[in-house]
């Protein structure tokens, strides 16, 4: 908080918080009056009398219903569920244990190993779906969702590996060697004390890996050609779009409706994802 | 309970030696202290006990089980570590339970065993508690009741006092030394305070740079140290040194430098001879200096002149400089004594202490 006279607060607290909370949450706004307004309002000219652009006098719910009934929106929320949550699931598997042996075992080249995930994590997604797309026909999984289910993790494995594997280094070492002594196999002690320390940090990587698949788009356009395999992103984009029309109340829906579940996700587990990201374990 | 033997024991950790050549044995109920400053090797040592850290060469012997291959769980101990390590996800009971139920015992005996072992440590209201909502020391006295109720063979202890308070390190001492006294565990204790090795254990280990310096009783260290490392290691204040020149005169040996010249006592003498014409060391502990009187023959008199004054209460600490060394005298509380002052100061001829300037070995 700052000190002092009132307008310091107002000049160098509640302003500029009120400017950044109205420029970050406007699109949201924006998309949400535009899935309510009717089509009349929506291609009314500027010029014209009652044009009100920031708000609606009649809201109908007219494009949501179009949405899910004329298109093929409720198969791709269904599409995108399933590989968001198969595709995370996977990749938490995979980047606990190796998180959870990089930070703790001793072998030769450990660190070098850990480096070596980082680095495939920083190769651009947009420079290895070309030569993923040819394994993807060579293992004959295009037009499929575990195309996607599958190469996503080539991404979400590298960032839970090294999002836990920094958790797991601020847990104490005694925890489980005080565990190992106490009776507990490493897998035990692995098991019992240390996997539900890291809940918040499991957590955190979770919420991540799920929005990032969610959201994916690169991969979900190149390797799904047919309607009804797409997934949100790329089945608003591409199916909502049509020609050079773009149907404004039925696309805005769908981002809508499209981000419920990342927010859900975020709403119900902020309170661990703060703690994991910012790594707090209490002795 | 069990003896603990350790033989030959090694630890190489790439370049470093860690732990060298330790041999120990421990006996059935004996509580002993390996002290040093850090990085000498004493932590490595209990760790290899325990299982934690793997072994280059030598035997550990719990009872008398070769335990070198044996993971930490079978090797019937329990350790208490620095931080605690208490399970933070789980309350006070079950953090107490985990060994037991790991070991699958049935629910009743677990519940007596809790309750017994918080009745010992007067733990009891604590818990349903999580670790979090404790003090240090009710944290520390947890980690005590999770070793305690497994009846282990043995104890281990890693500078389990080092995150407490003074005060509260002096008051769980006492507690350590009561609870060793009541269960009669042998037990393994690992700090780098003197005070503690010295207070809490039967015998204590003096360690340095993964050499083993001295094994004895407290009182052994403190009265006859083997070499100048542990001199200097056990008593506070730390005992003084300074180099002399060991010469014949009168029919007596001297030791003698540019501050003082002490006439060596037979009984030392004997052994001192052949240093006769050499350099060597002389050690003599702050509380076996007095200021001087009439009374003090004079060829056991040091002048030296104070340079701080330090009132404890019970004590006076004075720095003063001897020639070009500076010593520290531990005198009665009525001295009073001011900077720059100049004083005789008289030394207790049976505690001098000699240590070989090459070697540091005592003589």
């Amino acid at each position: 908080m700052i000190e002092g006279a009132k307008w310091k607060r107002w000049v160098f607290f509640y302003i500029p918080l009120t400017a950044f909370v109205v420029s970050l949450l406007f699109p949201f706004y924006w998309m949400a009056v535009t899935t309510v307004r009717p089509d009349s309002e929506l291609y009314r000219p500027w010029m014209a009398p009652n044009y009100a652009p920031f708000w609606t006098t009649r809201p109908t719910l007219e494009h949501v219903r179009g949405l899910l009934e004329e298109t093929l929106f409720s198969t791709w929320m269904w599409n995108t569920m399933f590989i968001a949550i198969v595709s995370t699931i996977i990749s938490l598997f995979c980047g606990l244990l190796a998180g959870y042996a990089l930070s703790r075992l001793k072998f030769r080249f450990a660190g070098s190993l850990g480096t070596g995930i980082f680095v495939t994590y920083l190769v651009p997604q947009t420079l290895l779906f070309i030569p993923l797309a040819d394994i993807i026909r060579n293992f004959k999984l295009g037009d499929s969702p575990w195309a996607l289910i599958l190469t996503y993790p080539t991404f979400l494995i590298p960032f839970c590996t090294w999002l836990l594997m920094g958790y797991f280094k601020a847990i104490p070492r005694e925890l489980e060697e005080c565990a190992r002594i106490d009776g507990a196999s490493r897998w035990k002690a692995m098991v019992y004390i240390i996997f539900p320390i890291a809940v918040p940090g499991i957590l955190s990587a979770g919420i991540f890996a799920f929005t990032l698949s969610w959201n994916e788009f690169i991969y979900a356009l190149v390797f799904i050609s047919s309607p009804t395999q797409k997934t949100v992103p790329v089945g608003v984009t591409s199916e909502l779009i049509r020609g050079d029309v773009f149907y404004w109340g039925q696309l805005m829906a769908g981002a809508l409706l499209g981000s419920i579940p990342v927010a859900f996700v975020y709403s119900f587990f902020v309170e661990h994802y703060v703690a994991g990201l910012t790594g707090s374990v209490k002795g | 309970m069990a003896p603990v033997h350790i033989r030959q024991l090694n630890k190489k950790f790439d370049e470093v030696h860690a732990v060298n050549n330790v041999n120990l044995e421990i006996h059935d109920q004996e509580f002993v202290v390996l002290v040093g400053p850090s990085g000498c090797g004493k932590t490595t040592t209990l760790r290899m006990v325990a299982g934690l850290e793997s072994i280059t060469s030598g035997e550990v012997l719990i009872g008398d089980k070769v335990v070198n291959d044996l993971a930490p769980m079978d090797r019937d101990i329990a350790m208490v570590f620095q931080n605690y390590a208490l399970y933070p996800h789980m309350s006070v009971y079950d953090n107490m339970a985990f060994g037991l139920k790991m070991r699958k015992f049935d629910r009743g005996e677990i519940a007596k065993r809790v309750q017994e072992a918080a009745g010992i440590l007067g733990i009891e209201s604590l818990l349903k508690r999580k670790p979090r909502q404790l003090s240090g020391g009710q944290r520390q006295r947890v980690a005590l009741g999770r070793a305690i109720v497994r009846h282990p063979q043995v104890f281990l202890f890693d500078e389990p006092l080092s995150n407490l308070d003074a005060k509260l390190r002096v008051q769980m001492r006492v507690e350590i030394k009561k609870l060793h006294d009541r269960l009669g565990t042998t037990a393994i204790y690992v700090t780098h305070d003197q005070v503690e090795a010295m207070t809490l254990g039967d015998r204590v280990v003096v360690m340095k740079d993964g050499f083993v310096q001295q094994v004895g009783e407290p009182l052994e260290l403190y009265n006859t140290p083997a070499n100048r490392f542990v001199a200097g290691f056990i008593g506070s204040p730390a005992m003084n040194f300074a180099d002399v020149k060991v010469s014949e005169a009168n029919g007596a040996l001297w030791a003698a430098n540019e501050g003082m010249r002490i006439k060596v006592p037979a009984q030392i003498a004997a052994r001192l001879n052949r240093y006769a014409g050499k350099d060597c060391v002389l050690g003599v502990r702050p509380e076996d200096l007095r200021i001087a009187t009439s009374a003090d023959p004079p060829d056991l008199n040091i002048d030296a002149e104070v340079e701080v004054v330090e009132q404890l209460g019970s004590e006076v600490l004075l720095d003063v400089k001897v020639g070009p060394t500076t010593m520290v005298a531990a005198v009665e509380p009525t001295v009073r004594a001011k900077i720059r002052d100049r004083l005789r100061l008289a030394v207790n001829p049976e505690r001098l202490h000699f240590f070989d300037t090459a070697s540091e070995a005592a003589i």
